[in-house]
């Protein structure tokens, strides 16, 4: 078994984000979620995002998804602004580009696996079909049941299918194996290998298990809000050689 | 089918019986405006055609006896198109299938189709001009009376007794409403309009090339009082009692009002369901939608665009209304049929027929529509401008604080499962605002709607127990002297007789004129009196009259003013008198005066029109009898029968439309508080299932739940009274018409009704909602993250 990545950190530049920061006003309490960030997301490449809880992860993916818009930086994909758009151009950026899987799930309760995938494959214009998708993630003999008749792994593993299977070039996970035994977590991460490799998709995964950070091309540690640390990796560790 | 729309399309199921009362309330909406406006429409149309179609008259005039060649004067007069003269008279009828006499109202028929109020034939033909035991019967008495072609009758006619055949079944258009001489109610088992050949008529009631009625149609563009003015002259001679025009000819008129009522209702009642639909669905659906935020947050991070988005949540809107204005259409169009034919028991038209307007559905489905969309995409809108990633998070946490209410001394005194109730509507004052609004509207629908048996329940009580006290009424076809009254007292089982002088009268001030009766109290008499419809009794003023209000308001004159008063019989003369007062009453356009004052405006010896008489027992049948036989007797009638005939009116029509009302109100509230349970049930079902793991009984947890629908509903029913009385007055100013007003009174029993009903239907919701609760999987509602 291989790394996650194979991909050397020398392609171009996928996404740019310059001088970041997002501040959530409460009252009179600031919230500064992230300090001026600078981040580039290289082509092909994988990176692992780690860093304590309320570090900024989440709100930091949630930007390069387009699914929040920065206090202030700029952002930009491929040679397209994003910092300043429309919301329907940020709409049309995460349909055409991104495939997410969020901390939350945030399936639709009266879908079932299936059609929550196939919700994303009717918009996409390349799209594996959603049993497909479904069987990666090893689900295929749970194509009909709807989230609440599935566990909570489950649901993140439908969550999976449903960001893999429109083959988007930038696929951002929010702990995607927060809720997985070792095994399953394995399984996970292996479906994001093989979409990052058949696809070439740019993959950012965030995670608390340190262990995971070697399976990436680099790491990056975040701390209150800003990013603490950058390495890469010279050689990537292997799936099975994690230690869980 | 796109998984969006099979998304749609499951949760449309899942929350059918939300769904449901939502459409439901649509329907109320469509319904009411299908059925009551579509309504007006089949009688305006029915009535118009007719009035047309068959000429109704535009002037009529009655005479003692004017000659044949009077037609021809009257033709002279500029604008008069066509003139019809006809010979009428009454007539007691033996019934042999009734105890009961009867009496009719005899019209002649010319040999050719008559050119003015042309009869239309609905069954067999008219007789035959020559015959001369062949009548036509007028369709409601037929009918009341089940009779065939081929029965027999026997009428008085001119004193002698006649078996008559019919013939033949029509209607006339001046006797589309048919009721007997000084009553207001149709009574057709005992009267009706009977068609005689001209010749029959002319020879029983002495008028052999002579005429003693007239109808005349004008040219287009006529001016109808110089017309009545000119008439008035050619007939005086011939003892001429003032023409009228249409406004004075009862069946015209009480069509009229009763049509002008009719519209009113059907938009009244119309507008105000569809604005509490509109309401409701703009509230319902828009807090549907946004218990969906975190998933429309999810659709927009996949990609969903925002156009996307809302119309996947407009397609709720659109199957809410489309099942509603359906609903609503198949029950309008029954509803409106079934009102017609209860119109068609008291108004006869060659056509009547309800139709489905489609323009009627097309409105009510719009407006709801609209409203829907409205609801809808304010919600859409405020969960699509959120940013997805803040849509996606379960709705943070509500900022709570101890609001006013709940720093009042009493409320700190209270358990903490009151203090969560009270904090949650403190939390959301425009929301608990809005549900306490639906629900007082459906109070006050059930006011306004019971409020009319109210009112109609006083104007009884004024009319028949306070103001005509007598047992028996007898009319009079001319003005007799009092000596016959003197006799009618002695009639056995008489206990007292009185006498009314009902003088025609044309009263005046400046340019503006009305045909009425003036009538003649005896200040020391018992059996008539003047009471308002607050119930004070009026005394006979010695001098001057007492208007009814609605004639004082027709003439624009007050108490103190001075008014002209032209006896309309004998010798035309005017008097001018004072008005004395207004008197607020019910039914009819009266002026009142003191029998000297009526002889002094005729300048005639004392006289009578009506007797009015006190009986030992109840049962008149036979002084009824008696009383028929005697010469000049235009018709016997009782206050009694004619409370009966009121209440038959009155239970058809009144009971359709509370129940419709009781049950639209029904289908309101509960919309209003089941949605409200149900979707503070979505809403906070994490929190009452996490309280439930917690260790709360399920009792205390449903405590919580409808703690907060209970206090508003006991909010809304005194709002509800307050918003219905309102209404309630606005419909009786809007129905007052000439024949009579509904008084404003809501009785104790409306209130305790309407709040009643909507206390019932706030409990059905609750155990709707309870069944939920209590089957509420609390693994599956902490698992999913929605
Ligand atoms: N909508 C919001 N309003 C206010 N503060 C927020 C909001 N969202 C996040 N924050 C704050 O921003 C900071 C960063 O949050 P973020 O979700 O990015 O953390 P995280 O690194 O993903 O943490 P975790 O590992 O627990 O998921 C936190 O302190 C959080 O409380
Ligand atoms: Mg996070």
């Amino acid at each position: 078994m291989v790394g996650l990545s194979t991909h050397s950190g020398t392609s171009s530049p996928l996404l740019e984000a310059r001088g970041i920061s997002k501040v959530y006003v409460m009252g009179e309490v600031e919230v500064h979620a992230l300090r001026t960030v600078d981040f580039t997301l290289f082509e092909q490449e994988a990176v692992v995002i780690l860093g304590a809880s309320g570090s900024g992860k989440s709100t930091l993916l949630n930007i390069l998804g387009g699914l929040d818009r920065p206090s202030s930086g700029t952002l930009h994909f491929r040679t397209e602004e994003l910092s300043g758009v429309t919301d329907a151009d940020l709409t049309q950026y995460r349909r055409e580009h991104v495939g997410f899987v969020f901390q939350m799930y945030n399936l639709i309760p009266s879908l079932t696996a299936r059609e929550n995938v196939a919700l994303v494959c009717e918009i996409s214009k390349d799209p594996m079909t959603a049993e497909h998708a479904l069987d990666l993630v090893g689900l295929a003999d749970r194509l009909d049941h709807f989230p609440a008749q599935l566990s909570g792994g489950e649901q993140q593993r439908v969550a999976i299918a449903r960001a893999v299977a429109k083959r988007p070039e930038l696929l951002l996970c929010d702990e995607p194996t927060g809720a997985l035994d070792a095994e399953t977590g394995k399984l996970v991460l292996e479906v994001l290998d093989h979409v990052n490799r058949e696809t070439r998709t740019t993959t950012a995964i965030i995670t608390h298990n340190a262990a995971i950070a070697g399976i990436g091309d680099r790491v990056i540690r975040m701390s209150s809000g800003e990013i603490s640390d950058t390495s890469v990796n010279e050689t990537r560790v292997g799936l099975d050689e994690v230690q869980w | 089918m796109r998984t969006l729309d099979r998304k749609m399309l499951r949760e449309l199921w899942r929350q059918r019986t939300q769904m449901l009362s939502i459409a439901l309330v649509v329907a109320t909406a469509v319904t009411t405006l299908v059925a009551m406006r579509g309504t007006y429409e089949a009688l305006e149309r029915g009535r118009s055609a007719y009035y047309s179609d068959f000429r109704l008259a535009h002037i009529w005039a009655s005479v003692s006896r004017a000659p044949e060649s009077t037609r021809e004067a009257l033709l002279d007069i500029p604008g008069v198109a066509a003139v019809e003269p006809r010979v009428q008279g009454f007539a007691s009828l033996d019934l042999p299938w009734s105890d009961a006499p009867g009496q009719g109202l005899f019209v002649s028929l010319p040999e050719r189709r008559a050119l003015v109020n042309d009869v239309y034939v609905r069954e067999g033909s008219v007789p035959d001009p020559l015959a001369r035991d062949e009548v036509l019967v007028g369709e409601l008495f037929f009918e009341a009376n089940d009779l065939a072609l081929g029965d027999t009758l026997v009428a008085v006619l001119g004193g002698v007794r006649r078996q008559l055949t019919i013939v033949g079944t029509g209607i006339g258009p001046d006797h589309s409403y048919v009721v007997p001489p000084g009553t207001l109610y149709p009574d057709d088992e005992r009267y009706g309009v009977f068609w005689l050949p001209h010749k029959e008529m002319a020879a029983s009631f002495q008028q052999d090339g002579s005429f003693n009625e007239v109808a005349l149609r004008l040219a287009p563009g006529a001016s109808v009082v110089p017309i009545i003015d000119a008439v008035d002259d050619v007939l005086e001679p011939y003892g001429g009692t003032g023409a009228y025009g249409r406004e004075d000819q009862l069946s015209f008129k009480v069509l009229q009002d009763e049509l002008n009522q009719n519209r009113t209702m059907g938009i009244v009642f119309p507008a105000v369901f569809l604005g509490v639909a509109a309401f409701l669905l703009h509230m319902v659906l828009g807090r549907l939608i946004s218990t969906q935020r975190s998933e429309i947050g999810a659709l927009k991070a996949v990609g969903y665009t925002d156009s996307e988005i809302g119309r996947h949540f407009l397609g709720y809107s659109v199957v809410a209304v489309a099942v509603g204005t359906a609903l609503g259409s198949v029950a309008g169009l029954a509803s409106g049929g079934a009102m017609v034919d209860l119109y068609a028991t008291y108004f006869r038209f060659p056509e009547l027929e309800y139709r489905l307007s489609a323009r009627l559905v097309f409105i009510g489905g719009s407006v709801t529509f609209v409203a829907a969309l409205l609801g809808g995409s304010a919600a859409v809108r405020a969960a699509t401008t959120l940013a997805p990633a803040e849509a996606m998070r379960p709705a943070p946490p509500d900022r709570f604080a101890r609001g006013w209410i709940e720093r009042l001394a009493i409320v700190s005194r209270l358990s903490n499962q009151a203090r969560f109730v009270v904090r949650n509507l403190e939390r959301k004052p425009l929301r608990a605002a809005a549900s306490t609004l639906g629900i007082a509207a459906s109070v006050a629908i059930l006011v306004v709607g019971m409020f009319m048996f109210d009112g109609v329940e006083r104007m009884m009580s004024v009319q028949f127990q306070w103001t005509q006290r007598e047992d028996v009424t007898v009319s009079f076809i001319e003005e007799r002297s009092s000596a016959v009254v003197t006799s009618l007292g002695a009639l056995p089982g008489v206990r007292r007789a009185e006498t009314v002088r009902l003088l025609p009268v044309r009263i005046r001030s400046g340019h503006r004129e009305v045909e009425t009766a003036l009538t003649g109290l005896d200040p020391n008499g018992r059996l008539r009196r003047i009471v308002d419809g607050q119930g004070r009794e009026h005394a006979v003023p010695p001098e001057g009259v007492l208007l009814s209000s609605i004639l004082a308001s027709r003439l624009r004159v007050g108490a103190g003013d001075a008014v002209f008063v032209e006896d309309l019989t004998g010798h035309r003369r005017t008097a001018r008198l004072r008005v004395r007062g207004v008197v607020d009453d019910l039914m009819g356009s009266t002026a009142y005066a003191d029998a000297e004052t009526v002889r002094r405006v005729s300048r005639t010896d004392t006289r009578s029109t009506l007797a009015l008489l006190e009986t030992e027992t109840t049962d008149n049948e036979a002084l009824t009898r008696e009383v028929l036989d005697m010469p000049s007797v235009a018709s016997v009638s009782s206050p009694s029968r004619m409370v009966e005939n009121f209440r038959q009116q009155l239970d058809d029509s009144l009971l359709v439309a509370v129940t419709f009302l009781v049950g639209f109100a029904s289908v309101i509230s509960v919309a209003v508080i089941y949605n409200g349970t149900r979707i503070a049930l979505s809403e906070r079902g994490r929190e009452l299932a996490s309280l439930r793991v917690l260790g709360f009984t399920r009792s205390e947890v449903a405590t919580l739940l409808f703690g907060e629908q209970a206090i508003l509903t006991l909010l809304a029913i005194p709002l509800g009274w307050l918003l219905g009385h309102g209404l309630a007055a606005l419909v009786t100013t809007a129905m007052a018409s000439e024949t009579y007003r509904i008084p404003l009174v809501v009785s104790s029993r409306t209130y305790t009704v309407s709040a009643g009903t909507t206390l019932v239907a706030s409990l059905a919701s609750a155990w709707l909602v309870r069944r939920r609760l209590d089957r509420l999987d609390l693994i599956t509602v902490l698992k999913t993250r929605e």
